[in-house]
């Protein structure tokens, strides 16, 4: 063979064709075999939390990217009341199933920096240092968590399995729950919630009371304004099955890090468990 | 005309370059991709089959039937051709092929192959735009018109030789159509994976359907793309089958051995 192919209106013999021909389908036999054999090595490798690892590799990058894409200051789009669509109940995890006793709910809020000050932000920073806060777990009521600003948003919920609704809901935003009950600082220094939240450390997790359904969330999502911890829909107080007494509504995920009957919320610096992403799905799961 | 297999003096044919090595890969990686990129889209479709048939006002059924994803396979199937599996009723049977249950590794799959149809559809583009090549590809003033005879000469019914050059018109119409399918396929699917953090792609399809959210319409056009490449799939191989070997050939190799006289003309 030789190592060049002959140039254009070059005068050739059949036989030239001929060779040039071989060379050819040589190289296109072996790209067929290479993408099959690429294929067969995705497919038979290690499955990391149900997907083999790379393709749950590819799911970090994609995280990684929007994560740097991500900007709070866009919004989901809203609608108006007459756009709202019909209510759909999906999924039971956390034995929503079986009513709970609203009454005696109360909210964990675990690796918090520090319990909340009577009023100012500076309270707080002066308060214990994180190291021994973190080890004590707040306790916090649906009252003090609706004497928040209250916030109506009327956004679609896109389920991650394709179909998507829209509905009104009414709550606290979560950046404001999280400036009344700050995350600590990364480094152990003093947060700044709302200035500063690129300090705070990475993640919330959030489960329900039985432990029975968890999400893990970055801390900027969880962060965007359009989050909301929801007591009520479509201008009525939550059903149990749709998540009473406190859910999440977060339009910037899909609706499975929209958790129903919170139960525990925790600040962490290590990444969450996520109920789905055990199951194959992406963690980020980001919208 | 000499047959290719004789030998015959060398200066009696030339060799014409019809497709450089940049447009050959960009032509044949799509064929992996697509596949991979149809397939998982089906996974992810299974999770949630809105399109149905309607006629009359009346629901015909789903689309695609149930049984489409996991289809029994015949008796006649060799078993190492078929997938053991068991229906709802928890009764076992052999598979041809199982597409249910799968939404998790659908996704996996579709958003690691995407990466792949982009940056190749991207360095097509950029390719055509600056070799020049796109002159060859974008069809002409009067492409419509010349179609036409296209299609009826191709149906046997228009005799008369049609211009001579590397695409006709229907095929210029239809290569052109098939990058704006696939931008479309770009747009519609960004649109549907990030339909919150970047509304504003979304937000194009906000008000194509007063009842419908500018997601779902987005969804339904990725949905219909994706039919419309298949259809231009089964044209395209019938078209290159029709056309025969040199053709092929030319698409693998590059070259195509042309008789020095009709080569004057090209």
């Amino acid at each position: 063979m030789s190592a060049k192919p002959p140039s254009v209106m070059e005068p050739a013999s059949p036989k030239d064709m001929r060779r040039i021909s071989r060379r050819s389908f040589a190289w296109a036999v072996g790209a067929v075999a290479s993408t099959i054999g690429i294929g067969r090595w995705i497919f038979t490798r290690r499955q990391d939390a149900g997907v083999p690892w790379p393709l749950r590799a590819i799911l970090g990058l994609n995280e990684n990217v929007w994560t740097d894409l991500f900007s709070s200051k866009r919004q989901a789009p809203t609608y108006t009341e007459a756009r709202v669509t019909a209510e759909r109940i999906n999924g039971d995890e956390g034995d929503l199933l079986n009513d709970i006793d609203l009454s005696a709910w109360k909210l964990t809020l675990s690796g918090a920096h520090s319990k909340p000050g009577p009023s100012t932000t500076s309270d707080l920073a002066d308060s214990a240092d994180s190291s021994d806060s973190n080890d004590k777990d707040l306790s916090i009521t649906l009252k003090q968590i609706q004497s928040l600003p209250h916030v109506e948003q009327i956004t679609e919920l896109f389920c991650i399995e394709g179909w998507s609704i829209v509905q009104r809901w009414k709550g606290v935003r979560f950046r404001d729950f999280a400036a009344k009950y700050p995350p600590p600082n990364a480094d152990g220094s003093p947060p700044d919630v709302l200035n500063h939240p690129e300090n705070l450390v990475s993640y919330v997790a959030m489960e329900t009371p039985d432990g029975g359904y968890y999400v893990g969330l970055d801390m900027q999502s969880a962060l965007h304004p359009q989050t909301l911890l929801c007591w009520e829909m479509n201008g009525k107080p939550l059903t149990q099955e749709h998540g009473a007494p406190l859910r999440l509504v977060i339009p910037v995920k899909y609706g499975v890090k929209n958790i129903k009957r919170i139960g525990t919320i925790t600040y962490t610096a290590d990444k969450p468990k996520d109920y789905w992403a055990e199951q194959g799905y992406d963690w980020y799961a980001g919208l | 005309m000499t047959s290719d297999t004789q030998e015959t003096p060398r200066d009696e044919y030339v060799l014409v370059n019809k497709h450089p090595l940049a447009i050959r890969w960009f032509h044949w990686i799509n064929f992996p991709v697509l596949f991979l990129m149809i397939w998982s889209g089906v996974l992810i479709y299974w999770a949630n089959r809105v399109m149905h048939i309607r006629a009359f006002g009346h629901d015909i059924g789903p689309l695609f039937p149930d049984s489409w994803y996991q289809p029994m396979a015949p008796k006649w199937v060799p078993t190492w051709l078929t997938i053991a599996g068991t229906d709802d009723a928890g009764t076992a049977h052999q598979y041809l092929w199982n597409m249910s249950y799968r939404l998790a590794e659908g996704m996996a799959w579709h958003f690691t192959i995407a990466w792949l149809f982009t940056i190749n559809g991207i360095l097509y583009v950029l390719y055509l735009a600056f070799s020049g090549a796109w002159r060859q590809v974008l069809p002409r003033r009067n492409a419509f018109k010349e179609s036409i005879l296209v299609i009826l000469h191709d149906l046997y019914l228009y005799r008369k030789p049609l211009p001579v050059r590397k695409y006709n018109a229907a095929q210029q119409i239809a290569y052109t159509g098939v990058i704006l399918m696939g931008a479309l396929m770009f747009i519609t699917g960004v649109a549907i994976y990030k339909p919150s953090d970047q509304s504003w792609l979304v937000q194009i399809f906000a008000g194509l359907d007063r009842h419908e959210t500018a997601y779902t319409v987005a969804k339904f056009l990725h949905f219909w793309t994706t039919m419309a490449f298949l259809g231009f799939f089964v044209v395209h191989v019938g078209q290159v089958m029709k056309a025969g070997w040199k053709n092929f050939r030319g698409m693998v190799t590059g070259y195509d051995l042309v008789d020095r006289e009709e080569a004057i003309n090209l």
